[in-house]
């Protein structure tokens, strides 16, 4: 190999090790607040790439469709849970977020879709449609096992990632797409091609980082979903709402799985269940950032990317396998050294 | 007399079909400092937790005059109640100070602000070490800000579960007397302790729970001279605490 190709191969590796970063940190934070290992996040990405590229042909996606059919879900399933404390402002709050919400989102991305008005809006609205999907899903899924044992929060997650795979098929069909590049500039440095897109890639992740790092060290909220998973208890008896908390990162999940689908809609074709291996490349990260250490899972997913990048090279046919196997030493380290948690509650 | 600020009813609290509270009755008034002693294993830290919210319970639990059996742990800390566990339940990785301030989270900044200066003249440990990560102070220092978290939150009526378990003799008798100021400055309080000698001391009024029932009340001189409770729970002579 020589240094061009290595080169070639550092900057892909970047870049996608840079969306996996994003996807791995909402892994992260939401395991840290709800015990979640929350399978489904790459849908996220997925469905908000299949967003904007419908948008981009000038035909309305199905995504406000799928809001919507969550948004009912999630209003039948409060209206269940909480049937003994159901009070005016709870009803009103859920018909304003599960019922208002997506039919106004429905209603303008119907207006807006025909008239192809640019990747901006186009962006703006796949992130609008996207993020409410989170706090929806958390509700419906995760909330009612909220005191429930990590491997039964666990199950629940793969119940709702086949969930939504079948309703990805059902709302998005077998079809794969591409999106057009934020940015189709590019430029040489010496033998090396570097597209507008990597660069795109490598600000907007960057800045989400700075974002979330500021939001968690700075903010009393960002401290209190900290508290959350410093010491759920300590949490509850300071008065820290956790279903609200719970919401709150899957809002942010999906916000960050939704940037993660714009940013990699350039880069690949998506297929309604592309999100899943995504996801799970994202997890490897996750586990080697030990489910609690944001900058070293920030640090593994570039690992990551650039293993993969490097195996592709290498054994194509098996770059997949390689990649995977990467979480064997690190489990197997971690099982050695890391001392035994029993878990509390 | 006026309604007690808080009026427990009946409280039976059960893990699965194994009850271990049995029709509990218990009544804090404003103001007043009231203990609730016993062996371990009597159901102490169970009340406790059945009436902050984190256990179910059967009975009734009035709150300033408004039933509160049935309302979420959050709204309890939002009227008034508040916990000091046994185990702390610290934010272990985070600062001194940011603890505290996430126990006036329901609270306006402003008010958040101000009482942090309270806190901070009540335990001046505490503004020593407020940029130290919680996880690394002495057990004393832990158990201060255990209770100093939880006077962020302003409340009417503190309860604190075992204070003085595991520390130091000097450390109990501070902590004790931090109790009795929080009460002259008007916090009621609901203590229980296995260190009956010690709580005895500071209390207006004495509960005895023994095997999840409480068998015994009056006040802290009464149970002082019943002799079958001094042979079991405070032993003859030796220290004040």
């Amino acid at each position: 190999m020589d240094t061009t190709i290595f080169l070639f191969l550092l900057q892909d590796g970047v870049i996608n090790g840079a969306v996996y970063a994003l996807v791995a940190i909402a892994l992260v934070l939401v395991f840290a607040v709800t015990r979640v290992i929350f399978v489904p996040q790459g849908e996220f990405v997925a469905f908000a790439a299949l967003t904007v590229a419908a948008l981009e042909n000038g035909r309305a996606p199905s995504t406000p469709w799928l809001l919507l059919a969550l948004g009912i879900l999630a209003a039948i399933a409060e209206v269940v849970w909480h049937f003994r404390d159901l009070t005016v402002k709870r009803i009103v709050r859920v018909a304003l977020l599960d019922l208002a919400l997506p039919v106004a989102l429905l209603w303008l991305t119907l207006a807006l879709a025909p008239m192809k008005l640019g990747q901006l809006v186009n962006i703006l609205l796949a992130i609008a449609l996207i993020t409410p999907m989170g706090p929806m899903i958390y509700r419906i899924a995760f909330e009612p096992l909220a005191h429930s044992s990590v491997l039964v929060l666990l199950m629940a997650a793969f119940g709702v990632h086949f969930s939504l795979i079948g309703l990805g098929l059902v709302f998005f069909g077998p079809e794969g797409s591409g999106t057009t590049p934020l940015s189709s500039a590019s430029f040489s440095l010496g033998d090396l091609v570097v597209t507008g897109q990597s660069v795109a890639v490598l600000i907007v992740t960057a800045a989400l980082l700075v974002l979330f790092a500021l939001f968690f060290g700075r903010t009393l909220l960002g401290k209190a979903l900290r508290a959350c998973s410093s010491n759920r208890i300590g949490a509850r008896l300071v008065g820290i709402p956790t279903s609200a908390a719970g919401q709150f990162s899957f809002a942010i999940a999906a916000l960050l799985g939704a940037v993660s689908g714009i940013l990699v809609g350039p880069l690949m074709t998506v297929f309604y269940d592309s999100g899943f291996l995504i996801g799970l490349k994202a997890f490897v990260a996750a586990i080697i950032g030990g489910l609690v250490s944001y900058p070293l899972t920030v640090i593994a997913a570039l690992g990551v990317g650039f293993a993969e990048a490097l195996f592709s090279f290498w054994a194509s046919n098996f770059k997949e396998v390689l990649v995977f196997t990467l979480i064997i030493p690190v489990l197997a380290w971690r099982s050695i050294y890391a001392p035994y948690h029993e878990e509390s509650e | 007399m006026s309604a007690p600020l808080l009026d427990v009813r009946d409280l039976s609290v059960a893990y699965g079909r194994a009850e271990v509270v049995h029709n509990v009755s218990i009544q804090v008034t404003q103001g007043a400092l009231v203990t609730v002693i016993g062996a371990n294993g009597a159901g102490k830290t169970t009340l406790l937790n059945a009436l902050m919210g984190l256990l179910g319970a059967r009975g009734a639990i009035t709150f300033r005059g408004r039933p509160i059996a049935n309302v979420p742990l959050e709204a309890r800390v939002q009227q008034g109640l508040c916990l000091v566990p046994e185990r702390r339940e610290l934010f272990a990785d985070m600062p001194v100070e940011d603890n505290l301030l996430l126990g006036g989270i329901r609270r306006s900044r402003a008010e958040r602000n101000q009482t942090l200066e309270q806190v901070f003249s009540q335990f001046p440990r505490l503004k020593e070490r407020r940029r130290q990560l919680a996880g690394t102070l002495s057990g004393g220092e832990r158990q201060m800000l255990a209770m100093g978290r939880a006077l962020m939150a302003r409340p009417t009526l503190l309860m604190l579960d075992e204070p003085s378990l595991g520390l130091a003799p000097r450390i109990v008798r501070d902590i004790f007397q931090i109790l009795t100021e929080l009460r002259a400055s008007g916090v009621s309080i609901l203590l229980v302790e296995q260190n009956a000698r010690a709580a005895l001391q500071v209390a207006d009024y004495a509960y005895v729970m023994e095997l999840g029932a409480i068998t015994t009340q009056g006040s802290p001189a009464e149970i002082a001279q019943d002799s079958r409770l001094v042979e079991s729970y405070l032993g003859l002579g030796g220290n004040d605490y």
